[in-house]
């Protein structure tokens, strides 16, 4: 079992200065929706973004989380969306 | 994982414009996931391919492996690894999707 909570710091930590949001979509602790901002995607393609965040979530994926949406922007993608 | 399973899903990707390893099938996705994948695919009037990794456990973690993707479904046009289906969603939502499935036709 993991948390929303738990996601989110582990990303917070592994990107310093991102803002994350991780929300647990069905209230069962194994889907959720997880956007990201951060400098650190600049440059980068979403499957690299994508496989930045599963290296952090590493072996949690599949097994306590079932699924797990991602929104991976750089700062500059979020400020053309808000 | 053996290299053979690497080796056959290396071949088999070349082999096809759009192959998919997915849960089930076009008539029986097994999986929400893998059925919106395949339902957006449809919608473009796409002709692919389809991989059932639930009929075969080696090539269901094989293609985890090759791609270094922990999920399934995994989408691919020629030959290159696209992404699942949060990636497909989205490049299906902004229109970059329906440019690459003509350039792959």
């Amino acid at each position: 079992m993991i948390s929303a909570q738990k996601i989110q710091s582990l990303v917070e930590t592994a990107f310093p200065g991102s803002q994350v949001e991780a929300e647990d979509t069905t209230g069962t602790n194994d889907h959720f929706q997880l956007t990201v901002v951060s400098s650190s995607f600049q440059g980068k393609g979403m499957v690299e973004r994508h496989r930045m965040i599963y290296g952090v979530l590493g072996a949690a994926i599949g097994g306590a989380i079932h699924a797990l949406s991602l929104k991976t922007l750089t700062p500059e993608e979020a400020g053309k969306l808000s | 994982m053996s290299s053979e399973v690497q080796k056959t899903i290396a071949d088999d990707i070349k082999k096809h414009k759009i192959l998919m390893y997915v849960k089930g099938n076009k008539g029986n996705p097994m999986c929400g996931f893998s059925k919106m994948v395949m339902d957006i695919f449809l919608d473009l009037g796409a002709d692919f391919e389809t991989r059932d990794v639930l009929s075969d456990p080696e090539v269901r973690d094989g293609v985890k492996e090759f791609t270094q993707w922990p999920t399934i479904p995994q989408i691919f046009i020629n030959g290159e690894f696209i992404g699942g289906c949060d990636i497909v969603r989205d490049l299906y939502t902004s229109g970059e999707l329906k440019k690459m499935v003509d350039a792959a036709k």
